[in-house]
């Protein structure tokens, strides 16, 4: 694969020769809990970066605060460890301001859809060209063992003896409801799938969310077990691809169909027939029908969990905009003179 | 019939009226056409936080102060010798500040029962003797108008609205300014509109006319050019300024000049003026919220550019996690802060000098933030290069504290001369700084400049020199992760002894004391400039001396200012706070200052303080 398979990505400059995994692998010790999840993100985005054919040096990967937070450490590019919550706008800046970067945001579901909420939708709303990782554990790991804006309601925590009250946050859903142009979801343990859907975030020009589900084995173990484990994942799980029907079970033998509500619903195909089966549409320029497809998994027993991409439409980026817009006016006026500029228009003299 | 013509030294003349009378426009007005007669000048608008407030209240009312003279001034002047007053609301809630025997022009078109009614008034002013003590001019400005504007296809309503520029008309020709200005202003603001430019003209033209024939006024006042030295000029206020110095500091540094800003008043207009100047590279982010606001600039900064966050108090509180970060990145920053009323959201349109200690102190752990704070509006343009400077050659976060006073005034400026402005040089890292114990040579990011002790700025794109930083602490030089106990001792002395060694950059100060035998030392920082320096003027006209220094730096503070305090009898500091500079002061010099403070929203007055100085030269 080459750089030319990512038109987002040509203003960044191109590496000089071949890269491996190794060249991305900093001299830092990793620090996360031997079994996290973790592991399996970071080996993948390891062996995935050098795919992209970029420079390392215009690689940047910031993050927020949280276990996943840590990320930007063991990857030999740039990185920044930011303060909870704000990556998404930190990541705005440097990546309106550099258009010659590929800029990576690191965060999980406490640090974007708790205490960042704010930032990531507006990064999504925005489409700057940002790809953001969110690693769902369902669960505050590094705070050790909160409930999380994704924790089931019910869920008995250290804050939550008695069963958390709180309703969740679906991260899909609400990236779609923010018209996010590029929406995806992936598992830490499926190496194949989170490689995929990686490239194809990279490839997407504007702000890419990759939610990720990610096991945190001390706080909240097997949070998504069910969709790993061979015997029961793929009566769970439908896996979309774009311009496939959308069916899944052991042996295919359920779909989604639209009902005559407008709403969708999952139903035995042999009841409806083939050609009854919805086909995946993620260039859909209306966000409706993915949005619905979010809507189908069920919190609590992972029931009906679309993975893949959900989304990916072209939308121009913010930064491209701003650069157009800068671009535009210098070349209507000519560059900025600063004497003129003080000057004014209104001036007298004393002499 | 001829006039009378009286030459005056200095006037001061405030407008006001109602939110929509215009106000504000007709004293931007009046300031230009002043400015180009080359008279000195120093303006003070005052206008209510809501944008409508019931037309004819006294919430409603909008003022804007000016004052010119035939030789150097510093404030805004304390009592106004002729108030223009709209309406009955105008009235009440400027009369207490116009001395006895002052001149007040009223529209008495608005002084109808009803409006009268809405603000108290039991019995018309004009009419019940109640202002006696003054040169009441009743003037039906309104009436006058429609009826000037009467072959104009306008409603009646629009010929109202242009009722300012009648008074600016008016105003124009009691004091001998020119008309050109104005007239060309119209042309250009109404020209899309020729009918409603037409009528605003003629208005201003009817205005000019009433004075030149009318028996209301016999006299007609001159105020002569003051000296100034040689260069070209213009009037500049304070937000401008500051933005121009921005745009100036990206210019002579190289860097791109990015902004991350939520609105808020006093500090929009900067983002406003900052987003007009795309063709010199601008970026201006408008943020989502003030956190987004600095977290860009931040983002920017690390990349390379020169990240700016403009904001008022109740924004910088929102930051602070977030400029704590930028200290322990230490990566260039300008948190520029046009401080307001406070605490809350307190009064969004008047000044204080209240968020001193928030700038200093308001971040979690040891987090030292450079202040530099600029004393005039023009002079926002130097402090804001002032301020990119230490950013940039220390790589550090850095206070710029306006104020709302600063900000919407204005004086003349001499433009400076842009080649003779010094370079900042951003003196990135593009090398290899570092050999291992094994030979080879590393990139470390925390290993420091020994002279500024200033860490090296690795930008991404710079080969070679990929790093990690972040907010946990980082072992001294080679910048990775550590909780060592010695370590972080040293670094967070290592990070104040940065902040520190900027003193040896900043220029020591001059004291201002004429005799040279003062005993007395009234010190001041930011705004209180030009009433400090006017009371000092008061005082030695009375031939008595009092020494003047300014603190233009609050951290750190000068290398001099020890000796300088120490070696006088009182030092006296007048703040609009509650004395947060003189804690600062008492603590670091144990020097007894004698705090002067005010909270009122408006600048100190130069005769209130002249008496404080005369009473502490009394006590010595």
């Amino acid at each position: 694969m080459t750089t030319d398979s990512f038109p987002a990505l040509s203003l960044v400059p191109k590496a000089d020769a071949l890269q491996t995994a190794k060249d991305f692998k900093s001299d830092q010790e990793v620090r996360w809990c031997p079994g996290c999840g973790d592991y399996a993100i970071l080996s993948a985005v390891q062996s995935f970066l050098p795919d992209l054919g970029l420079k390392r040096e215009n690689i940047v990967f910031i993050s927020g605060i949280g276990c996943s937070s840590r990320f930007p450490y063991y990857l030999d590019t740039f990185g920044l460890h930011s303060i909870h919550g704000r990556a998404p706008a930190i990541a705005t800046g440097l990546a309106t301001s550099r258009p010659d970067l590929s800029v990576w945001v690191i965060t999980g579901d406490g640090d974007a859809l708790s205490i960042g909420g704010n930032h990531l939708i507006h990064a999504l709303r925005r489409n700057v060209n940002l790809k953001i990782l969110l690693f769902n554990n369902r669960i505050y790991g590094l705070t050790k063992g909160q409930y999380s804006p994704t924790s089931e309601r019910g869920k008995i925590t250290k804050s939550s003896p008695q069963g958390s009250v709180d309703y969740s946050f679906n991260p899909v859903s609400l990236a779609l409801g923010a018209e996010a142009t590029f929406v995806a979801r992936t598992i830490d343990s499926d190496r194949k799938h989170l490689t995929d859907v990686l490239t194809a975030a990279a490839a997407h020009e504007g702000t890419a969310l990759v939610e990720i589900y990610q096991n945190c084995n001390i706080f909240n173990d097997n949070a998504w077990e069910p969709l790993k484990d061979i015997n029961t994942r793929d009566d769970l799980m439908m896996r979309l691809v774009h311009g496939e029907a959308i069916r899944f079970g052991k042996n295919q033998e359920k779909g989604v169909v639209r009902k005559s509500d407008g709403h969708l619903e999952v139903v035995e195909i042999t009841k409806v027939g083939l050609d009854n089966i919805i086909t995946h549409d993620a260039h859909a320029k209306d966000p409706g029908l993915a949005f619905a497809l979010s809507r189908l998994s069920n919190p609590r027993t992972l029931e009906n969990t679309p993975i893949g991409v959900f989304r990916d439409i072209t939308r121009p980026s913010y930064d491209r905009l701003m650069r157009e817009q800068i671009a535009k006016v210098t070349e209507d006026q000519g560059a900025g003179d600063l004497q003129t500029l003080l000057y004014g228009k209104d001036t007298w003299a004393v002499s | 019939m001829s006039k009378q013509i009286v030459q005056l030294n200095k006037v001061v003349i405030r407008f006001a009226g109602d939110s929509g009378d215009g106000m504000q426009l007709t004293g931007d007005r009046f300031t230009s056409e002043t400015a180009g007669m080359g008279n000195d000048l120093s303006t003070l608008p005052d206008f209510p936080a809501e944008i409508r407030a019931p037309a004819g209240t006294l919430p409603g009312v909008s003022a804007f102060q000016l004052h010119f003279a035939d030789h150097d001034i510093m404030t805004p002047g304390d009592s106004p010798n002729v108030l223009v007053a709209m309406n009955p609301a105008a009235l009440k809630a400027n009369l207490h500040d116009v001395p006895r025997g002052a001149d007040i022009i009223v529209n008495t078109d608005e002084f109808t029962k009803r409006n009268l009614v809405k603000v108290g008034y039991e019995t018309n002013p004009i009419e019940d003797g109640s202002l006696d003590q003054f040169k009441v001019h009743p003037v039906a400005l309104t009436s006058m108008t429609v009826e000037a504007l009467k072959e104009f296809e306008i409603s009646k309503k629009e010929a109202e609205r242009a009722k300012n520029m009648f008074a600016l008309g008016l105003l124009c020709w009691l004091y001998h300014r020119p008309t050109e200005g104005t007239a060309e202003f119209l042309k250009a603001k109404f020209g899309k509109n020729p009918e409603i430019m037409k009528a605003n003209l003629r208005a201003f033209e009817a205005g000019w006319s009433y004075g030149e024939t009318t028996e209301e006024f016999s006299i007609q006042y001159e105020i002569k050019p003051a000296p100034m030295k040689a260069g070209t000029y213009r009037n500049m206020s304070g937000n401008l300024a500051l933005s121009y110095g921005l745009i100036a500091a990206s210019k002579l540094s190289g860097l791109t000049l990015f902004l991350g800003s939520y609105p808020i008043t006093p500090a929009s207009d900067i983002l406003h003026e900052l987003s007009r100047h795309k063709r010199f590279g601008v970026m201006t982010f408008q943020a989502e919220d003030e956190i987004a606001g600095v977290g860009a600039a931040i983002g920017a900064s690390y990349g390379g550019a020169l990240g700016v966050t403009t904001t008022s108090g109740p924004g910088v509180a929102l930051k602070s996690e977030a400029i704590g970060l930028a200290v322990s990145l230490e990566l260039p920053l300008l948190v520029v802060d046009v401080q307001r009323g406070g605490p809350s959201t307190g009064l969004p349109t008047k000044t204080e000098q209240s968020d001193l200690l928030q700038a200093m102190f308001g971040r979690n752990g040891e987090a030292p933030v450079p202040i530099v704070a600029p004393q005039s509006p023009s002079d926002c343009f130097f402090a804001a290069i002032e301020a990119a400077r230490i950013a940039i050659t220390y790589r550090t976060p850095v206070f710029l504290l306006s104020d709302g006073y600063l900000a919407n005034g204005s004086e003349p400026w001499c433009v400076p001369d842009v080649s003779l402005l010094a370079k900042i040089d951003p003196n990135f890292a593009t090398e290899l700084n570092h050999e291992a114990a094994d030979g080879t040579m590393e990139f470390w990011p925390y290993l420091r400049n020994p002279e500024t002790l200033a860490r090296p700025w690795a930008i991404p794109g710079t080969a070679g020199l990929e790093h990690r930083i972040g907010g946990i602490e980082k072992t001294d030089g080679a910048g990775t992760i550590s909780y060592d106990a010695d370590n972080h001792d040293k670094m967070v002395r290592l990070r104040q002894a940065k902040v520190d060694a900027i003193a040896r950059t900043i220029p020591e100060l001059v004291v201002d004391d004429p005799d040279g035998d003062a005993r007395v030392l009234i010190m001041g920082w930011g705004s209180t400039y030009g009433p400090i320096g006017a009371a000092c003027r008061l005082v030695r006209t009375e031939g008595k001396s009092v020494a003047q220094i300014h603190l233009r730096h609050l951290n750190p503070f000068p290398s001099n200012l020890e000796n300088i305090l120490k070696s006088y009898d009182r030092v006296i500091l007048p703040e609009m706070n509650l004395g947060q500079l003189s804690m600062l002061l008492r603590a670091k010099y144990l020097v007894d200052i004698i705090s002067y403070n005010q909270v009122r929203g408006m600048p100190f007055k130069s005769d209130e303080l002249a008496t404080v100085i005369n009473d502490v030269l009394e006590s010595v």
